[in-house]
């Protein structure tokens, strides 16, 4: 049960000017229940490579598994597979059409062709899921404010109840509140339903404080795929691939190199309070002995 | 898929129909296209096809990307040649079925405004992939210029001309992405009869004004914060001045109309009834 790639490659445009191999060779395998981040420069194939995951995108050579069936053969049930994978594009309020918000998420699960009243019922537990506040449920989608459209919209896939969320830069434009409210989100339901979630991200500290595992991508090709402690341990390579470690890594390792005695892997502001005071203490406790 | 419509893109490449002033590519389009109504016989089509040819070779943009941006009209070609073939009813019948019978003359015309129209699109497509969307409307402003005169606010149509042609690829994007989304959604556009398939589209197209009405605004927003204030007295950074290789264009090009209209309307040369 998972998603797995098999030597994966897409060209857009084949044969023209506007030739480009987005993605190389891509070899990956995304076990259920996990959260994984996907980060990478812009024009990197992070888009792209995501939008595979659900069969909008056919890709050139390569095979790509959905619980161990090549989803590229011939009468694959491509419908059932984008009612499983669940992809929120980036800024995807501009998906938005309907006159209200309820009838706009209940789109998808309308398309599952399920009934009025489950369609209802699962759009309900959508929005309350992503904490829109019901009095906007009536409202035209178009009235509500940036925040509000983007959990109006990612509701919109909720409502189908996936198995696997795919969100591309869900926070791309929101202020650090709503980014923060709508990462929290994502990692509750993450908690509570074990839906397998791939989030694209270009911040490292988001990406950091959620994912179980990390893939860098890189000019199309996957550069790292590792626990989140062990690939910002490349943090020098991943500055050459035009990215950065999150700020704490880079802190960290410039007081171990002042001299404090710091564990250089912690990745979160929280581990790295935590380890700043224990290297702190620890230094204080020897003076003390030193001075007896 | 949506992106594979080619026709009125710019398309990329090193070549002397590039470097050639947008004015020239202009008016040659437009002799071009006035040629091919100049004559009906085949040493006329002859000497179009093989100046047409010799363009598409100099312009090096591959034949099948120009056969490619023919796909959207098949149907104009389709109602064309019909109309032609069995509503004429003057020359020879050539044979007649049921209640349909074609003559020679309407065979000819069929043959004709095929030939006609495929050229039409390929020469002005010619001028659009060698041309950017910022030189075509240069050239065009330069061109029309003197309507000053009258009061015609030649710099705003022109500029008009040259959002209008940004915008095209841009929208077409956003179409692309708006579709996947909805697709993603489980939308489905390509199954049920007309009326479900034209239900189907509203999701794409409320999107996709509400997208188009940003833009404009943003863009509008964008030029008055750049102090944009129309045409009086605005300069350019590459203003059109005409080479060397513009003039001798415009002479090969008035040459191949003159010699077209000349072979076409005198040379003794026919096939059949063509």
């Amino acid at each position: 049960m998972s998603i797995r790639l098999e030597h994966l490659n897409y060209i857009y445009s084949p044969n023209t000017a506007y030739e480009k191999h987005a993605l190389k060779d891509i070899c990956l395998e995304i076990p259920d229940g996990e959260f994984v981040g996907i980060i990478g420069h812009t024009g990197s194939g992070k888009s792209t490579l995501i939008q595979h995951f659900n069969g909008l995108m056919k890709a050139t050579d390569g095979k790509l598994f959905y619980n161990g069936e090549n989803i590229y053969e011939q009468g694959y049930h491509m419908k059932k597979l984008r009612n499983e994978v669940g992809l929120v594009f980036q800024y995807p309020e501009h998906q938005l059409f309907e006159t209200d918000v309820m009838a706009d998420v209940c789109f998808g699960p309308k398309n599952q062709g399920l009934s009025k009243e489950e369609c209802r019922e699962r759009a309900l537990e959508a929005l309350k899921l992503v904490g829109l506040k019901e009095k906007y449920y009536k409202s035209s989608p178009f009235e509500l404010s940036g925040g509000q459209k983007r959990r109006a919209a990612i509701a919109g896939v909720l409502a189908m109840r996936p198995k696997v969320l795919v969100l591309d830069e869900p926070t791309a434009g929101l202020d650090p509140k709503g980014r923060d409210d709508i990462l929290e989100q994502v990692a509750y339901l993450h908690r509570q339903t074990d839906m397998t979630v791939i989030l694209v991200s270009h911040s490292m500290e988001d990406i950091a404080r959620y994912a179980d595992r990390i893939i860098v991508m890189n000019h199309g090709e996957v550069l790292y795929n590792d626990e989140p402690k062990k690939v910002f341990a490349h943090y020098r390579e991943l500055e050459r691939a035009g990215l950065a470690a999150p700020q704490v890594t880079y802190i960290m390792h410039d007081l171990k190199e002042c001299g404090l005695s710091v564990n250089i892997e912690a990745t979160t502001v929280a581990e790295a309070a935590d380890e700043i005071i224990n290297a702190l203490e620890n230094r204080k406790n020897k003076t003390v002995e030193k001075g007896k | 898929m949506i992106r594979d419509i080619t026709i009125g893109q710019y398309y990329p490449a090193k070549s002397i129909l590039h470097r050639l002033d947008p004015r020239v590519k202009l008016v040659s389009t437009l002799l071009y296209l006035i040629s091919l109504f100049l004559f009906r016989s085949v040493a006329g089509y002859l000497a179009a096809t093989l100046f047409l040819i010799a363009v598409i070779r100099a312009s090096k943009v591959p034949f099948g990307y120009i056969v490619k941006g023919l796909k959207p009209i098949v149907m104009l070609l389709l109602i064309t040649v019909v109309f032609n073939l069995f509503l004429k009813k003057d020359g020879e019948v050539l044979f007649s079925v049921w209640k349909l019978t074609v003559t020679t003359v309407g065979l000819r015309n069929a043959v004709y405004m095929t030939i006609r129209l495929i050229y039409l699109i390929v020469g002005s497509s010619l001028m659009t992939f060698t041309t950017t969307p910022n030189e075509l409307t240069d050239g065009i402003e330069a061109l029309l210029h003197p309507l000053n005169k009258i009061h015609v606010p030649v710099h705003e149509v022109a500029m008009m001309m040259s959002i209008a042609l940004r915008f095209i690829p841009i929208l077409l994007e956003e179409t692309d992405k708006i579709m996947k989304a909805q697709q993603a959604r489980g939308a489905d556009f390509e199954s049920g009869n007309v009326m479900q398939r034209a239900k189907a589209m509203i999701p794409i197209l409320v999107p996709l004004f509400v997208s188009a009405f940003r833009r404009a605004y943003d863009l509008a927003m964008a030029m008055e914060a750049r102090c944009y204030r129309g045409g009086d007295g605005r300069t350019k950074m590459k203003p059109l001045r005409y080479k060397g290789r513009d003039w001798a264009a415009y002479v090969i090009m008035v040459g191949y109309v003159v010699s077209a209209a000349v072979i076409g309307r005198y040379a003794p040369f026919k096939i059949w009834i063509f």
